[in-house]
């Protein structure tokens, strides 16, 4: 019978299915990081148990950490704490793990790819949500709360009902200046925030195809905004050439070997999906958000929408929330809107490709006055790479900050966070309320787009810049 | 792992749609490295003023639904961040169920780890619950996992729910307990696995 990438997937890491329909999972990997642990290694310490298979674990903090000179250390004293905590518990339990010092430090959902570690046909779990970032190598990533991360440190396996599946195609060619982002947020835009509960994604399509390695991690990135349980992609010879020589991946050896096993791997002609959608490349214009849930997207050419205009009295009454929280008028262009802070980073956009785009606006530009612009590489290598090609000192000539890894003012766990009232371009992927601090208003828009929006002050649209 | 059986108590009307984890537990909680005594910043953004001062009309901060054990919620309930935090912070409120339109699947499943009753109904149940838990007089519910019913001064609506998650909760079991007795199906799987793709062995 036909089966699905994701069907495949699962049932090869069936250990057992009980009776009523819940199935226990193996897990291939399992990365950790300094939030969501803690408890569960105090769950293992407290029943006697150990940790399964710390050789398929890799722990790493980024939530907490600063971005200012490492040499600093962290100064608030609870953020400390925790990152002391996952040395130790890393230490006890033997964990392998990325020291702030260690250049391979950074965001989890970056370094594992960027390692090798994340592989084609895997289970991979991680107490996050954004783990669906991996299942753009065609693994299978479930972001997991910290009950099951004790769970899986010490069973390596999850006890899961089997999600339903949907692909969601997108065919045709992009235009000029749209870019990854610009596609996930089309997608969130068209299925709702809630339109993927209880699906697996799988993104297909001629664009899916063109995508770099880590224009996908983009797109299976926000999989979690639009309510899915994962993100996935077919992997192909994109895949496959991006893995050669990493540290983690299989070596020289045994790579041929893995390949063949990873090239049965994408969906069988005519298998069928629980749920279809399909989207117009040519329909994807650059976007950006205007309110505080990651479906309020709206072309960077059009207005701020109306209440008034509103499906149901329940969406009236969250626009009109949300309107006030941002305080936008109804109609107001986008591109008038002036914004007070850029930032330019996370799991979603703070990869190499997305500081070459961003900078490739910046080169020879200036940060508009009164606007404060940050950018925070995802790793310590992709920072390395960025420095290397002379990346940083574009963005600094131009009046950006040129940071330290880590997650940073995605959820402004550590101190790089807004002020009340203050308007921020953000490349990262959740727009709520209060995410990048209280009373802070996010504009969510992909890499360029921010830069465009530092250079100009206001939200602005990369297409003028692209002359 | 606490049980679930029967729960009687004040339920609480929050009738907003996609209500994110970070709304429910902002991010400077996080910091933690015990499960309890988050329930003090429960929306923390939504019960105090930058200055912490208490918001009067939030309806967690108005008796009698600062008592509340059971949430009325809006569609997309606890979408968002994964954090666990979120349900570990409406459990220390003293909140053990939470009934809604509709959950994101990681709170939904986060919920069942900590011995709490996430239930799904249609709209239209739910709109009956929150106008008997926003009215004047009783707002007492009693929610029964056993007979899966939900009794409010109005009547009775009955729920669904998945049959092991239910026997889970009814009898408190340890989940990690549970899969260990599964160590040999676990064993023979590493066996297989590993000689099919030895590199995924260090």
């Amino acid at each position: 019978m036909a089966r699905t990438l994701f069907e495949k997937i699962w049932d090869a890491h069936l250990v057992d299915k009980a009776a009523d329909g819940a199935a226990t999972l193996y897990v291939d990997r399992h990365l950790v990081h300094e939030v969501t642990s803690p408890q569960a290694f105090e769950g293992l310490r407290i029943a006697g148990r150990s940790v399964r298979r710390p050789d398929a674990t890799l722990a790493v903090a980024d939530h907490n950490v600063p971005t200012t000179a490492r040499a600093e250390g962290i100064r608030d004293p609870e953020s400390r704490l925790q990152v002391e905590t996952l040395e130790a518990n890393c230490a006890e339990f033997g964990v392998p793990y990325f020291a702030m010092d260690d250049v391979r430090q950074g965001i989890v959902h970056i370094v594992g790819p960027e390692q090798g570690m994340t592989q084609p046909g895997m289970t991979i779990v991680c107490g996050d949500s954004h783990t669906s970032t991996h299942g753009a190598f065609g693994a299978l990533a479930f972001g997991i709360g910290t009950s099951e991360v004790e769970h899986v440190l010490a069973t390596q396996t999850m006890v899961q009902r089997r999600p339903k599946s949907m692909r969601v195609t997108i065919d045709g060619a992009l235009h000029p200046g749209v870019a990854a982002k610009d596609v996930i947020l089309a997608v969130i835009g068209a299925i709702g925030t809630a339109g993927g509960t209880g699906h697996v994604i799988e993104y297909a399509g001629s664009v899916i195809r063109g995508l770099s390695m880590e224009e996908r991690m983009t797109v299976c990135n926000m999989s979690i905004e639009a309510g899915a349980r994962a993100g996935l992609i077919a992997p192909d010879a994109v895949t496959f050439d991006y893995l050669r020589g990493r540290p983690l991946a299989p070596g020289e050896a045994d790579f041929d070997r893995a390949v063949e096993l990873w090239r049965a791997l994408p969906s069988d002609p005519g298998a069928a999906y629980d749920r279809e959608v399909k989207l117009d490349a040519a329909a994807i214009a650059p976007l950006v958000t205007w309110g505080t849930s990651p479906e309020d997207v709206v072309a960077i050419d059009g207005v701020v929408p109306d209440p008034a205009d509103a499906r149901d009295a329940g969406k009236r009454a969250a626009m009109e929330r949300s309107l006030a929280y941002m305080d936008l008028v109804p109609g107001t262009l986008m591109t008038e809107v002036a914004v007070d802070r850029v930032f330019i980073g996370s799991c979603t956009n703070g990869r190499i490709g997305d500081l070459r785009a961003a900078a490739a606006i910046a080169r020879g530009r200036k940060v508009a006055a009164g606007v404060s612009a940050m950018v925070v590489p995802g790793s310590g290598l992709v920072k390395r790479q960025a420095e290397e090609e002379g990346l940083d000192q574009v963005f600094l000539d131009a009046g950006f900050e040129w940071r330290e890894p880590g997650c940073s003012m995605c959820l402004a766990m550590n101190a790089d966070r807004l002020e009340p009232g203050e308007r921020c371009a953000s490349t990262s992927n959740r727009n709520f309320e209060g995410r990048q601090g209280r009373g802070g208003r996010t504009h969510l828009m992909g890499p360029a787009m921010a830069a465009a929006a530092a250079i100009t002050g206001r939200l602005a649209d990369v297409r003028d810049f692209n002359e | 792992m606490e049980s679930f059986t029967t729960l009687t108590g004040v339920a609480a009307p929050l009738p907003m749609v996609n209500v994110d984890t970070d709304m429910i537990i902002p991010k400077q909680y996080l910091k933690t490295i015990r499960r309890t005594g988050l329930g003090q910043y429960l929306f923390d953004e939504l019960r105090r003023t930058p200055d912490g001062e208490r918001i009067a009309d939030f309806v967690l901060n108005r008796a009698p639904w600062d008592q509340a054990k059971i949430l009325i919620a809006g569609a997309n309930f606890g979408c968002g961040s994964s954090r666990e935090h979120a349900p570990w912070a409406l459990n220390d409120f003293g909140i053990r169920c939470i009934i809604a339109p509709g959950f994101a699947d990681i709170f939904y499943n986060n919920c069942f780890q900590n011995g709490m009753l996430p239930i799904v109904l249609p709209q239209a149940d739910i709109d009956t619950l929150l106008a008997a838990a926003s009215g004047c007089g009783n707002h007492t519910f009693t929610v029964d996992l056993d007979s899966r019913t939900i009794a409010h001064p109005g009547g009775e609506i009955a729920f669904d729910i998945d049959p092991e998650r239910r026997r889970r909760l009814l009898e408190g079991l340890d989940n990690i307990g549970l899969t260990l007795e599964k160590a040999a199906a676990i064993n023979d799987f590493e066996s297989r696995q590993r000689s099919a793709a030895p590199w995924l062995y260090a």
